[in-house]
């Protein structure tokens, strides 16, 4: 077991089982086509992407080092939130980029009854320690638990 | 983040609630990038990213239709990203049925919906807002709140506006609530270049395979470009400011403003001044321009086959480039004897671009050539799961980086387009 600190985008404490990505994650290409074909497991349709690709994201604690990709991205996490089929949490190891901000603070201060917390800044460390179906739990004030 | 009494007085509810949500999103967006204040949009127009009536996009039409209730409108007239359909584009019935009744089966409501929230007006749909034709022309200095990177970048760096590279929705935040958080690229030191890129190729670099290879090396980051003035010169020419539009689109993934020397405003201003200590360097070379170009997956399935369509438009043509690839396209017609394209071809432009060119002789040249002119959005076009298997050819990164589109130098798209066959 081990504890990173980051910094809070969104909070929340939530407990989850972890799906990594180790390369950026495209937004738009990895939420897009679930969403579009109302797949409530958040299938990751992200062909480039081969550590997420066809795996159910809806309720993951979603590890990964950042987004990429189009402006539109955010408003896929949005929907994602809105629809009740976003990751448990984000939790990036580098810092966060506009999109992935403006998605998640969008749902934060618009959404009621709909959690998704957020954390970056946690480090290359915690992207190397983290696995596929560990257990992660957030604790508050940015401390993340990966068992 | 210091906010004035009036945001302060905004954020704890003394405009109703929903304002009192636009101000928390802005602030908490602004704290997340180290933003120190709130300050005024100052550009005459928006632009908003957000144009397409797609279903699954609903949450967001119930967010705006919140802000319209609520009386929390956009401070500012704005344009808007193109449509997703056009009539004119080639699609079978199977694929129209899908767009119309499946996918984009709120665009109706949605254009009525923008009509109302202050849309400029029915030829605003464009990524490229800054066309003289379109009329949203931000002056240098002017803060904005565009989300549209390819329109961001034009901004932030042929135009000298200041704009970060914002998320879908936080432009028309920003636009409601008047104010932007000042970080990054609305600062003098967000604008400092931490990379110096010399270009170093024989010839006059291809605008969207240069823009892929500097945005593929800088990431997010500020390049300096040196080397280009032996092929764009000192003047931003209309020609020049085209190929920048080409540039900065095929960069936008991840760049929003770029200096180049002797050029761009800033660099001509300020010049070396603008880069930053112990800066990286890239050089670009024919080779490096090659190898980018060889990196680009090929993602047809049958990957030999003759392509069924060919896009020329990701961003929207100038009315420059609109005459240019006419007169390139008689040129090539000409050589081969033959007088029409010999693959269905689809130029695109701004609506308001397409109905000057259509007062211009080229209008009837260019149709005689059987290219297709549209207003479309041919990312958009390209969203519907059927036209994914489509062989589509295009001299557009951006296209190429968001479908299964295939990327060509101008050259031989051309030369596709007038021979049939395909540049292996």
């Amino acid at each position: 077991m081990k504890r990173f600190r980051g910094r809070v985008i969104t909070p929340g404490t939530v407990k989850a089982t972890a799906l990594v990505s180790r390369d950026e994650v495209d937004t738009l290409a990895s939420f897009g086509r679930a969403l579009r074909v109302g797949d409530k497991g958040l299938t990751c349709g992200d062909r480039n992407n081969e550590d997420l690709f066809g795996k159910a994201m809806a309720g993951k604690a979603l590890c990964l080092p950042r987004t990429v990709g189009s402006a539109t991205g955010s408003l896929m996490l949005y929907c994602a939130c809105a629809t009740n089929r976003q990751p448990a949490c984000l939790l990036f190891s580098q810092s966060i980029d506009t999109v992935a901000a403006g998605g998640s603070i969008l749902a934060a201060v618009w959404l009621e009854n709909t959690q998704m917390p957020v954390i970056d800044n946690l480090g290359a460390a915690f992207l190397r320690y983290v696995e596929d179906g560990m257990t992660v739990t957030l604790e508050g004030d940015g401390i993340v638990r990966v068992e | 983040m210091r906010l004035t009494r009036e945001q302060r007085q905004i954020l704890n509810g003394s405009k109703g609630e929903v304002m009192a949500k636009v101000m928390k999103t802005l602030v908490m967006y602004g704290h997340t990038f180290g933003a120190d204040r709130l300050v005024p949009v100052s550009s005459e127009y928006n632009h908003l990213l957000t144009s397409f009536g797609l279903k699954m996009m609903t949450p967001i039409f119930e967010l705006m239709e919140k802000l319209a209730e609520a009386g929390a409108l956009s401070t500012q007239a704005f344009s808007v990203n193109p449509r997703p359909m056009d009539k004119a584009v080639p699609a079978n019935l199977l694929q129209r049925l899908v767009f119309k009744y499946l996918m984009y089966s709120e665009q109706e409501n949605y254009e009525k919906r923008l009509t109302e929230l202050g849309l400029l007006n029915d030829k605003a749909y464009t990524c490229t807002c800054y066309l003289d034709q379109v009329g949203n022309l931000p002056q240098r200095g002017e803060i904005l709140s565009w989300a549209e990177p390819s329109a961001v970048s034009y901004a932030n760096s042929v135009l000298g506006a200041r704009c970060n590279r914002n998320s879908g929705m936080m432009d028309l935040m920003g636009a409601v609530a008047g104010f932007v958080p000042r970080f990054g690229l609305l600062t003098d030191e967000g604008r400092m270049a931490n990379w110096i890129v010399k270009v170093r190729t024989t010839e006059q670099p291809e605008a969207q395979l240069l823009g892929a290879a500097i945005a593929m090396r800088v990431k997010e980051e500020v390049p300096y470009i040196a080397g280009m003035k032996r092929w764009l010169g000192t003047e931003l020419t209309e020609a020049v400011r085209s190929y920048l539009k080409d540039f900065g689109a095929a960069a936008d993934s991840s760049v929003a403003l770029y200096h180049v020397e002797e050029l761009t405003p800033e660099a001509k201003d300020f010049g070396a001044d603008l880069i930053k200590e112990n800066c990286k360097v890239y050089v670009i070379d024919d080779k490096e321009l090659e190898r980018v170009r060889r990196s680009y997956p090929v993602l047809w399935r049958r990957k030999n086959r003759k392509p069924n369509l060919c896009f020329v438009g990701c961003p929207h043509l100038s009315m420059q480039q609109l005459k240019q690839w006419t007169l390139r396209l008689e040129c090539g017609l000409q050589e081969e004897r033959r007088k029409r394209v010999r693959i269905p071809t689809v130029f695109t432009a701004a609506p308001a671009v397409i109905e000057e060119f259509s007062r211009t002789e080229y209008a009837k040249r260019l149709k005689d050539t059987g290219v297709i002119l549209s207003y479309v959005c041919p990312l958009m076009y390209m969203n519907n799961p059927l036209c994914g298997s489509l062989r589509v050819i295009t001299n557009s990164n951006k296209l190429r980086g968001y479908s299964t589109a295939r990327y060509y130098p101008e050259e031989e798209l051309l030369d596709m387009l007038t021979k049939g066959e395909i540049e292996e």
